[in-house]
């Protein structure tokens, strides 16, 4: 059981900035995160891009913001369960937490803040009649095991990344074939891994299908082949053990949706006028992923929500004690 | 009057065929996607903008000359779902005096569960 003074769900740029502002308040924090790095979608999906609005830096890429974030929350010694997802929060006798993950790490925690962004990223699934039906049975959007592959036909779609690096891990890696169908002629990927993809169909280790998509799915309870739409009009069926879409991922509010917490929009309502209290008491949301009148989902106002929820979180954990703001200018920052 | 001139009507046919005529200003760099929204019309536009989610997919029912689409919003065409050859994101649409009339109706909606 990790205990903590604050757990913190979400690792983006405003959870790890909680981590500060509770660690002014000598409260210390453990974050969750289902991405395997800290930084949220400023890492993982747009760390190359330029944001104009942090007050003080005239124009910052996002990876460095997160970086900056991390060096500024170092003294604090802050915890991290990444790569997991927060599924279960149960309420303990004196209001305190447990939050369990999908991979059932538990977390102990008197206070929770939730920045969860838009929420846990997922695969993004094609709207395919059937899908579910084979999920796990031919389907799959992870990769958990490549072994499985092994001597099987693998069908994979997609045009970025993930697409291009499985079908040549694959072909290189014991797949009896593999063929990748992609709806376009150009990937969005890295150029090393597109010519490598190039020279593995030129030899026959990867049956390339551009300007094609698979639009049917079909088997006995385990997929056995899909249907492929080119847009000349032709269309293929091709016999297969596996189907991989891989099209990236998508945010989804994912199990805090189940919190009791009262939500509007896909977004948690919190108590503006106060501190960012959701209506579970201890339960507080900051960030994109609450809502209140005039919000605006911007990184700066998901860093005052934190500043103001760490005072509230401060009198919840110690009711005795008296805190008064104090300035890091005048006292410094001062480590754990 | 001044006023008058900087602003276009566009038409947006939602999901149950529904028109709307919107007007919009030129002079304030808005994209499709955030009139949509600013309209209250069911574009979620998750992503802020930035090409990468296609929550705000269109298709473009009249015959305007729009700028071509930038490879970012090329690839995630290519991922997306029920493109079209008229498919463009909102998002990557400005709003422009070129574009009074403009005619779009919007992609399906992704119904997903919230199954992650």
């Amino acid at each position: 059981m990790i205990k903590t003074d604050v757990l913190i769900i979400g690792a983006g740029p405003v959870g790890l900035f909680t981590v500060f502002e509770l660690g002014l308040l000598k409260l210390r924090s453990h974050l969750i995160d289902t991405l395997p790095q800290p930084g949220g979608q400023c890492a993982e999906i747009y760390p190359k891009k330029p944001i104009y609005d942090i007050p003080g830096y005239p124009e910052v890429l996002a990876g460095d913001l997160v970086d900056n974030l991390l060096k500024q929350i170092e003294p604090f010694k802050p915890g991290f369960t990444l790569g997991e997802a927060a599924v279960d929060i149960d309420e303990q006798e004196g209001g305190s937490f447990i939050v369990t993950t999908n991979k059932g790490t538990k977390h102990h925690a008197p206070v929770v803040v939730i920045a969860g962004g838009l929420g846990v990223f997922v695969p993004r699934k094609p709207p395919i009649q059937d899908l579910a039906r084979f999920e796990d049975r031919g389907i799959a959007y992870i990769i958990k095991n490549p072994e499985e592959y092994r001597g099987k036909d693998v069908v994979i779609s997609g045009g970025g990344d993930s697409a291009l690096d499985w079908s040549i891990y694959l072909a290189d890696n014991g797949a009896k074939s593999v063929s990748l169908v992609h709806r376009s002629q150009s990937f969005r990927a890295h150029p090393d891994s597109v010519q490598t993809a190039i020279n593995y169909a030129e030899q026959g280790k990867i049956r390339l299908l551009t300007d094609a998509e698979i639009k049917r799915i079909a088997g006995n309870g385990v997929l056995n082949s899909v249907e492929v739409f080119h847009k000349s009009g032709e269309r293929e069926s091709l016999q297969t053990d596996a189907w991989l879409p891989l099209f990236g991922l998508t945010p989804k509010l994912g199990p805090i949706a189940n919190w009791g917490l009262e939500i509007d929009k896909n977004a948690i309502v919190v108590d503006n006028a106060t501190d960012y209290s959701t209506n579970r008491p201890g339960i507080y949301a900051v960030g994109d992923v609450n809502t209140y009148p005039g919000k605006l989902k911007l990184i700066l106002c998901g860093f005052h929500e934190a500043a103001i929820m760490a005072q509230s979180a401060f009198k919840r954990i110690y009711p005795d004690k008296k805190n008064v703001l104090k300035y890091t200018t005048v006292n410094g920052v001062n480590a754990f | 009057m001044l006023f008058k001139m900087s602003t276009i009507t566009i038409t947006i046919i939602d999901r149950n065929q529904e028109t709307h005529q919107v007007e919009c200003p030129t002079d304030m760099g808005l994209n499709l996607m955030e009139v949509c929204k600013s309209y209250e019309l069911p574009v979620e536009g998750t992503c802020g903008g930035m090409a990468l989610c296609a929550s705000c997919q269109v298709y473009v029912e009249s015959s305007h000359e729009l700028t071509e689409r930038s490879d970012d919003e090329q690839a995630m065409l290519d991922e997306a779902w029920y493109v079209e050859d008229n498919s463009r994101l909102g998002c990557q649409i400005k709003l422009g005096l070129e574009l009074d009339g403009l005619v779009v109706r919007l992609a399906p909606e992704l119904v997903e569960t919230n199954d992650w």
